[in-house]
């Protein structure tokens, strides 16, 4: 429970540091840490104006995505506390979970019957569907340096296995899965979500539809997003024993880094070219293959 | 006995069909299949529960060699109880689906239709309760040609008759092998039977007899690269047979290469190795292909083959546990193949009654086509829907269970594994979840491409619903699906003691509990996410009647679409993929560049093509050398009887000479 209260915390203030983050780097004065709280507030207010080839996918689509992404951080541990639902190979259904999520977003996007909207489905499915490998060996990695395969006792086990190389699978990781995050947030150098022109576009292309209270869900949903993975790498990075009060203060400061690092990269990164894209997320799959390349060296099965 | 005259009245009173008036022969089948069914699901679900030993029924026993006995153990059992699930369903939906058939078709091909329709189903039963050797192959000839006559219900098209032919030659390509490896074995131990083989794998090497077997059964199960009929045959057929095809009938091979593995002692690791790698080929090829049809009924076949890939993966891992006595990969991996197969004929049969509906609608299975169905047929959008999310392995369907634990196989087995195992296991884990990614790709585009967005062909517009009766037959596999993924533990457990039965392994494994914990937690889970969903969606129904809404056309950037054919296609959505994917699918695009001098463009084509590279090696080269061989051995046949004379001539001398050499 409490990884899932502190998530919900997190996500407050996570779109606002990467924002801030961009506009200290690009020399702007930029708005204030809470303005993407303020946005989702004005679009709550607002009243909503719907197509009129839209039907009922186009309605629940956002509805769906923000409740999975909500059932799928339940799923989720803060150092030694267990997550409120914890079983074996729970990482399964958390990565299922979120491809549901993704599968209503596409379809209401090819609800709308234009062809931006479909151009955007159709690249969103591409990209977030072979990034699936990259968290499944990831995953694998953990459940054969552990031997376990439930996200809290994977996390709880990670440093207690007593092996000194644990560090490497915290950088792995950790790399990675700030890289899953960029790619299922549809952030850079993937997609860039401030490019100003519908074809260059991924996902902001997909939700061109969307107002009022669902485009709220959506952006909402992506918050979440972002700390839940921000959560998932604070696990990897701080040890389960420390003290309780140092480690929320962790979980805060990584959060925070890991915007700050997403705010830098987008910066001073350009996009990748549309389509050097699906390279680029199947090398992730690779990275984790070399991940899991040193586990087999280090348990002296290779080598 | 009872039993020996059921043998004779029952093909007798199948006969019966043809006696029937026209209209009531549907009836007259579902009569028929209802008798027979309460019957077996009664002898097979006694036998799942354990209340019931191994049931034999002797059939026929004449007063000369051994006779027939038919033989429900556990594995038959839960054959049966899938087969009667899709080949009623499939039954019932059959009745609305046959409908308009009804004016223009003479009351005989009707006749022959249901007739088959019974035999396919008892076919599929002899199939799975005869050990004898012969008695076996003649059951699967039967289950070949009735379902070859079900497949060319709409003859008078030659491509559907073409099909059918060409179906029913990789029919007995399979058959072949099944026969040879049968007769090696006979050849050994004097006895055709699948009980002969234990004996048989005791003494001799397993792999040759084995893969002779595997190969037989693979064609029929549609393993890539022995698919090449199903694509094919599959959208030929009529709706309510694709799914009995694709639910059931091609189960039954994966069923005889689960009756052929029972027995294996030796070689383990190298059959599950082979399973493994075909499996992963199958599953990922499958999907890839699937990907980028535009005929629904043909992306619905090459997702079976997907399927047939999964399951298979569950039961390479499940060997490969065996092979390395970890029983619980061996429990997991041959649960997880067993459930994916009751929760493939499930959501498949869904699928394709579902897109049955949709053709039976606007006349075509072109997805281009289409497009905004689900204003006209709500009911079977959502189930089309539900069978989409049901197949790509979502939670809280049933898809999922199955996926999970054949995913918790590889992830628990992970630890002890040595550097070999460790490879295989990464290597399915990549392909499994590129599999489970690829399908939400393909179904998204499916589903979005002939239910979303506006209408691509003026057929659309006077589409209306499916009736009532095809709509219940779906409606009650839908609950089953949903039973199945969100009340696994009661689902799960029975498979598993039917897996550790099966394969004799440790018991405790099951008892221990754990995965029935997982297994609630999954269904926890499942619940949450609906009640949250209904939460959140009360919320906004409320929210939103405090709001102004207000309806528009799409945003268009300022340029609204000026036809509906400017929307995005099946085509086009996948063709970011398709470049990618170029090397295996061999994707080709037929269109003239605009030229630079060329100010107004002329009116231009634009085609797109992709090839299953295996059916042109494996099957059209083949048969086009074949038929030009014949072709040049037919100029013997010239219609002149002196020529015969003189063949006969020649033949006799050759025989003369022969055996005066002692040669014959």
């Amino acid at each position: 429970m409490a990884g899932f209260l502190l998530i919900l915390v997190a996500a407050l203030f996570f779109p606002g540091v990467i924002l801030r983050t961009k506009s200290i780097a690009s020399g702007r004065k930029g708005p204030g840490i809470f303005q993407p709280l303020k946005d989702i507030a004005v679009m709550l207010r607002k009243g909503s104006v719907f197509s009129d080839t839209t039907g009922i996918i186009f309605r629940i689509a956002p509805s769906v995505a923000l409740v999975s992404v909500i059932v799928a951080m339940l799923l989720l541990p803060f150092a030694q506390y267990k997550a409120l639902i914890s079983f074996e190979g729970d990482f399964i259904f958390f990565a299922y979970l979120l491809a549901l999520g993704k599968f209503f977003m596409i379809i209401a996007a090819l609800d709308t019957g234009s062809s931006f909207q479909g151009m955007g489905a159709s690249r969103e499915a591409l990209y977030s569907m072979i990034v699936e490998p990259a968290f499944f060996v990831l995953m694998a990695t953990f459940a054969m340096f552990t031997g376990y395969t439930s996200f809290s006792v994977i996390f709880n086990h990670f440093y207690i296995t007593g092996n000194d190389y644990v560090f490497i699978y915290s950088v792995i990781g950790a790399y990675l899965f700030i890289q899953i995050a960029m790619i299922e947030n549809s952030r850079l150098p993937v997609d860039d979500p401030k490019t100003h022109l519908e074809l260059t576009m991924v996902h902001e292309v997909m939700i061109l539809d969307h107002s009022g209270f669902d485009k709220a869900l959506i952006h909402a949903g992506t918050y979440l997003k972002f700390a839940m993975y921000g959560s998932l790498i604070y696990n990897l990075i701080v040890p389960a024993g420390w003290n309780t009060p140092v480690k929320v203060l962790m979980f805060f400061i990584v959060q925070a880094l890991f915007a700050v690092v997403i705010g830098i990269t987008e910066s001073f990164r350009a996009r990748n070219k549309m389509n050097k894209n699906p390279k680029y997320i199947l090398t992730l799959t690779s990275v984790a293959l070399i991940a899991f390349m040193v586990i087999l060296i280090l348990t002296e099965k290779l080598i | 006995m009872v039993n020996s005259t059921l043998f004779f009245i029952i093909p007798v009173l199948s006969l019966l069909v043809f006696a029937v008036p026209k209209h009531l022969k549907h009836y007259f089948t579902l009569l028929f299949l209802l008798a027979g069914m309460v019957l077996t699901t009664s002898w097979s679900t006694g036998i799942l529960a354990g209340s019931a030993g191994i049931r034999e029924i002797p059939l026929f026993s004449p007063s000369y060699g051994t006779g027939i006995t038919l033989v429900i153990d556990n594995l038959a059992a839960f054959f049966i109880l899938v087969i009667n699930i899709t080949v009623l369903t499939g039954l019932l939906y059959a009745r609305g689906y046959l409908a308009p058939y009804h004016q223009r078709m003479p009351s005989f091909r009707f006749s022959i239709h249901y007739f088959s329709y019974i035999w396919l189903w008892l076919s599929m039963l002899m199939v799975v309760m005869l050990r004898e050797g012969v008695a076996f192959l003649i059951a699967w000839e039967i289950m070949a040609l009735s379902s070859f006559f079900l497949v060319i219900f709409e003859a008078e098209e030659r491509n559907i008759l073409k099909t059918g032919i060409s179906y029913l030659i990789q029919m007995h390509i399979g058959m072949f092998f099944i026969l040879i490896a049968f007769l090696l074995v006979q050849k050994a131990t004097g006895s055709m039977s699948f009980d002969a083989l234990a004996g048989y794998f005791a003494v001799h090497r397993n792999l040759p007899v084995f893969l002779l077997f595997f190969t037989g059964f693979a064609i029929k199960a549609g393993f890539i690269p022995l698919h090449t009929w199903l694509p094919e045959a599959h959208p030929a057929a009529p709706s309510h047979v694709s799914g009995v095809m694709s639910g059931v009938m091609i189960k039954m091979g994966i069923y005889g290469i689960m009756r052929v593995l029972i027995p294996v002692q030796s070689d383990l690791f190298a059959c599950a190795a082979i399973i493994l790698v075909i499996s992963l080929l199958s599953g990922i090829l499958g999907v890839m292909m699937a990907l980028v049809q535009k005929d629904l009924k043909k992306l619905l076949a090459y997702s079976t083959i997907e399927n047939i890939g999964i399951t298979g993966i569950g039961i390479g891992l499940g060997m490969a546990g065996r092979a390395l006595d970890n029983h619980m990969l061996a429990l997991l991996g041959f649960s997880g193949g067993l459930l994916h197969l009751l929760n493939h004929s499930l959501f498949k049969s869904l699928l394709f009654f579902s897109s049955g509906s949709v053709y039976r609608a606007i006349h075509t299975r072109n997805m281009e086509r289409m497009g905004g169905l689900m204003k006209k047929m709500p009911h079977t959008a959502m189930l089309f829907l539900a069978g989409s999310l049901a197949i790509c392995g979502l939670p809280p369907f049933n898809g999922f269970i199955s996926e999970y634990l054949i995913y918790m196989g590889m992830f628990t087995s992970l630890p002890d594994a040595t550097l070999y195992q460790s490879i295989l296991i990464i290597g399915s884990l990549i392909g499994l979840s590129l599999i489970g990614g690829l399908a939400v790709f393909c179904f998204t585009r499916a589903f979005g491409i002939v239910f979303l967005g506006e209408a691509r062909s003026e057929t659309v517009n006077h589409a209306g619903e499916a009736t009532k009766g095809m709509l219940a037959p779906q409606l009650v596999i839908l609950v089953l699906i949903l039973f199945i993924g969100l009340a696994s533990p009661l689902v799960v457990k029975p498979v598993f003691k039917l897996a550790v039965s099966i394969w004799d392994l440790e018991s405790q494994l099951f008892i221990r509990g754990t995965f029935t914990y997982n297994l609630s937690q999954i269904s926890l889970a499942g619940g949450i996410f609906i009640v949250t969903l209904a939460a959140v969606l009360i919320w906004r129904s409320f929210h939103l009647s405090r709001r102004i809404t207000e309806t528009g056309p799409t945003w268009g950037c300022a340029y609204t679409a000026v036809t509906s054919r400017q929307q995005y296609t099946a085509t086009s959505f996948a063709s970011n993929y398709s470049d990618i994917a170029k090397p295996v699918l061999r994707t080709r695009v037929q269109t003239e560049i605009i030229g630079e001098s060329e100010i107004f463009p002329r009116k231009r084509k634009f085609e797109f093509h992709s090839e299953d590279i295996y059916k042109r090696k494996l099957v059209d080269r083949p048969a086009g050398f074949i038929s030009d061989l014949l072709k040049k051995i037919a100029m013997m046949q010239t219609g002149q009887i002196r020529h015969y004379i003189l063949y006969a001539f020649v033949f006799m001398l050759l025989v003369l000479l022969l055996s005066l050499f002692n040669i014959i």
